[in-house]
């Protein structure tokens, strides 16, 4: 995003990519099936999300890059060494967060306020859900915004478990609305929007009229997490890498390995050396400005390694909080089995991929009316029903019949097909002192570049708050006249995904109000270093429940817009 | 995207997508030994029309799929490890496959649609899983020609289908297995459910079940009014 929006405001700029090149276009395996893949699209050690995932050279583990636990830790990293990145693979949800979410602090007395509010954030949430493209409904409820009208695309019909679901869930209080997913389920008015989103710059205009003809609606097959030929999801890059680099003011160096940020005698930035993996030589560029957008553990590294005399804890660490404050979202599924979904005609399930309708948190009142055990909330993904029969999709049977074989296992795949359904809490972690990224002092990767060794700790908040999810699935799974598949678990440690399991880590480097508490500006610019700025999920103050890239994208647009302005006053670059 | 990232490599990699390309089709023959002449087609056909003519892509110019496990190509999928099983274990599979899921007058039998060349596939790959399930494999297929002999002085093969369906009754449940027969059952409870994702995943098996999706549509509609009434949506 900021590539996107520095390039079209006319600047120069050099994008450095630590994994290959990677052209969805040509890349993505559209309308593959399982059974043309290894082990029929199997997950592996090497592709964890299955064979077709669209993440290459990437997982819970990265060949020759390592990083480490401290003991009694078990943080799972998840990398994406490719252009683009994780945006490639991701769940396309995007959520907006609310006015409660910008000053939770103010609300419970936990955690630390953002030093910005909704206001501040609503309308480059509405441009940059014009720009990538999301479709979603336009209910208002507490905490869950709507977007300015014409903003977002309708969203698809619900499939039948979505609409069975929201049958039952809703006497139990708990409400259905459509989703919010960046797929585009029309095409982008590529006449008007370009002109909305950029008045005054024909260059922007110009790039972006291109690029929104080149992207197609969803067609609702083929899953978004492999990625999108046709273009009709947001990944960086179908969306926002093909007209950044049409404005001619864009290259992009793949395979380079930033390792440290380098500051002159005046503290400023003047650039980075990097690692240039073909050739394993180390390189120095220089840059007006700086704008890290690693991840934001990756950016937290860099800034870590960016030790000399002058800074001996790294780069803009003065407050000593590079690293600190590390959250995830809390994550608890289960799964249940509903004779009501048995022997059903068949129907396309396949739909545009990610969710149709979700739960949003539905109990703060009674939070704030300190009815419940846990400080913060979540939302509910789910789904079921007939999927396309991949490596696995039949070993319930075994249990499910009793060890039917012969012309009653047949028997049975038909009938019980489709008739299950999940659901998968994504809650809010509060951040906390034990849960951080910090350099290992010993442990280097193939680069020579030292790794990170990851603290990590749940609250008592995020434990209780997995039970709950835990006790609400079973409730809506029995509400529809179904079966719980193995244990509601009521222990919370048993019940919550590990840190870094749901890949949404963000913190590491706050924003705030005062230098003393935080690494960056209100506009995401460090303190120390006025030249250098941070564009991905390290800002993050707190981890509300709503899925961070629409957030991060939103904040990197405000941050680029602060960019220009300060250069254009002289007082950067 | 349009870097030029080790440029002086490019002839290389040049050669070695024309060599891969050329080699697809013949590299996944063996694998498909197994299957109807349609599904063959269908594994094949993909491959030749995906992606642009090589000498207009240079794949490292491209960036495009360095072809290891870590970053396969995902349009011409590579599954060409030796396999491991030998022909009489192979014949003992495919019978034991077609004990599971037989012909009936929906679908044919797994061992029609090659499900037990799946599980060769997956006994072979590279991987820890793999070898151990090699093993608990090759021991079955032994464990249950042993059981065939002693009972009825055959090979699994050779048994009629009564017999055959004694020795699976006594193993076709963990939970319910005597004794004796725990290790046959579990070695059934593997191969149960590599035969499953062989057979369910094939046109035939996705067929049998109803899986009418993975196809382009023009919009999205709400779903057909007889799945909305069974579900008491109306």
């Amino acid at each position: 995003m900021a590539a996107y929006q520095l390039a079209v405001a006319g600047l120069k700029v050099l994008v450095l990519e630590a994994g290959r090149s990677y052209d969805p276009v040509r890349e993505t395996p559209m309308f593959k099936l399982p059974r043309e893949a290894p082990l029929r699209g199997a997950g592996s050690r090497e592709k964890p999300f299955g064979f077709y995932d669209a993440t290459v050279d990437g997982g819970w583990e990265v060949p020759g890059e390592p990083y480490t636990n401290a003991p009694g830790t078990d943080f799972r990293w998840w990398r994406a060494r490719m252009m683009g990145g994780r945006t490639n693979h991701w769940g396309r949800i995007s959520l907006r967060m609310g006015e409660y979410d910008f000053k939770p602090k103010t609300r419970d007395g936990l955690g630390a306020d953002w030093p910005l509010s909704y206001q501040d954030l609503a309308p480059y949430y509405d441009k940059t859900e014009m720009l990538i493209g999301v479709y979603g409904g336009d209910d208002e409820l507490e905490n869950t915004p709507r977007s300015s009208p014409g903003v977002l695309q309708p969203p698809p019909a619900p499939r039948p478990v979505e609409m069975l679901v929201k049958k039952h869930a809703t006497p139990l209080g708990i409400p259905v609305i459509p989703a919010h997913l960046a797929i585009m389920t029309q095409r982008q008015d590529a006449n008007r929007l370009p002109r909305l989103l950029h008045p005054g710059n024909a260059l922007a205009q110009r790039v972006l009229r291109q690029s929104m003809l080149q992207r197609q609606a969803c067609f609702y097959a083929t899953p978004c997490g492999w990625g999108c030929s046709i273009k009709a999801n947001f990944q960086s890059t179908t969306v926002l890498l093909p007209p950044a680099l049409a404005t001619g003011n864009v290259d992009i160096v793949p395979n380079a390995m930033v390792r440290e940020v380098t500051v002159g005698k005046d503290g400023l930035a003047t650039g980075v050396n990097y690692i240039d993996k073909n050739t394993r030589q180390d390189r120095h560029v220089k840059a007006r400005v700086v704008v890290l957008a690693a991840s934001a553990a990756e950016t937290a590294r860099i800034l870590l390694n960016s030790k000399s005399t002058q800074n001996p804890q790294g780069v803009s660490n003065s407050s000593g909080l590079v690293g600190k404050y590390l959250m995830d979202t809390v994550g608890a599924g289960l799964g249940g089995q509903i004779p009501l979904l048995e022997n059903l005609p068949p129907y396309n399930n396949d739909g545009a991929s990610g969710m149709h309708v979700y739960i949003p948190w539905w109990l703060y009142k009674e939070q704030i009316g300190g009815k419940l055990d846990f400080a913060r909330g979540y939302h509910v993904e789910f789904g079921g029903g007939r999927g396309m029969p991949g490596n696995g999709s039949f070993n319930f049977l075994e249990n499910q019949t009793e060890g039917a074989y012969g012309k009653a296992y047949k028997e049975a795949a038909r009938r019980y097909y489709g008739s299950f359904v999940w659901f998968d809490g994504r809650g809010e972690m509060i951040p906390n002192e034990d849960s951080f990224c910090e350099i290992d002092p010993e442990v280097v990767d193939q680069w020579g570049i030292p790794v990170l060794r990851f603290h990590w700790k749940w609250s008592d908040h995020e434990l209780k708050q997995a039970v709950h999810m835990q006790k609400t699935f079973a409730e809506i799974i029995t509400a529809m006249g179904g079966k719980v598949n193995g244990t509601v678990q009521t222990d919370g440690s048993r019940a919550i995904a590990r840190g870094g399991q749901i890949i949404h880590e963000v913190g590491t480097c706050r924003m705030g109000e005062d230098p003393r508490t935080s690494v960056l500006n209100p506009y995401c610019q460090s303190w120390d270093v006025k030249n250098l700025f941070v564009t991905d999920g390290a800002p993050f103050v707190s981890n509300a429940d709503k899925n961070p890239t629409l957030s991060i994208l939103a904040l990197a647009w405000r941050t680029t817009d602060y960019i220009l302005d300060q250069m254009q006053k002289r007082e950067v670059g | 995207m349009e870097d030029n990232d080790n440029t002086q490599e490019q002839p290389v990699g040049l050669v070695r997508r024309d060599a891969l390309k050329a080699m697809a089709a013949v590299a996944s023959l063996p694998i498909l030994s197994g299957l109807p002449l349609a599904d063959a087609e269908a594994q094949t056909a993909p491959a030749a029309k995906a992606g642009a003519p090589a000498s207009l892509q240079p794949p490292r110019a491209a960036g495009g799929p360095r072809g290891d496990a870590w970053d396969p190509d995902l349009l011409r999928p590579k599954k060409d490890w030796p396999r491991k099983l030998t022909t009489g274990e192979m014949a003992t599979l495919a019978a034991l496959a077609d004990m599971i899921i037989p012909a009936d007058d929906k679908s044919p039998s797994a061992s029609t649609v090659g499900a037990h060349h799946y599980i060769n596939e997956y006994v072979s790959a590279p991987g820890d899983g793999s070898a151990r399930d090699l093993v608990r494999v090759r021991g079955g297929v032994s464990w249950l020609n042993l059981e065939s002999q002693q009972r009825f002085g055959k090979r699994f093969t050779q048994l009629t289908v009564a017999q055959k369906t004694a020795i699976c009754d006594d193993i076709c449940y963990v939970p319910k297995a005597k004794p004796e027969h725990k290790a046959g059952a579990r070695f059934f409870s593997l191969v149960r459910n590599l035969v499953a994702t062989g057979f369910y995943t094939t046109d035939a098996g996705m067929k049998d079940v109803g899986y009418v999706g993975n196809m382009a549509l023009p919009k999205w509609d709400p779903p057909p009014p007889a799945v909305l009434k069974a579900l008491g949506l109306e």
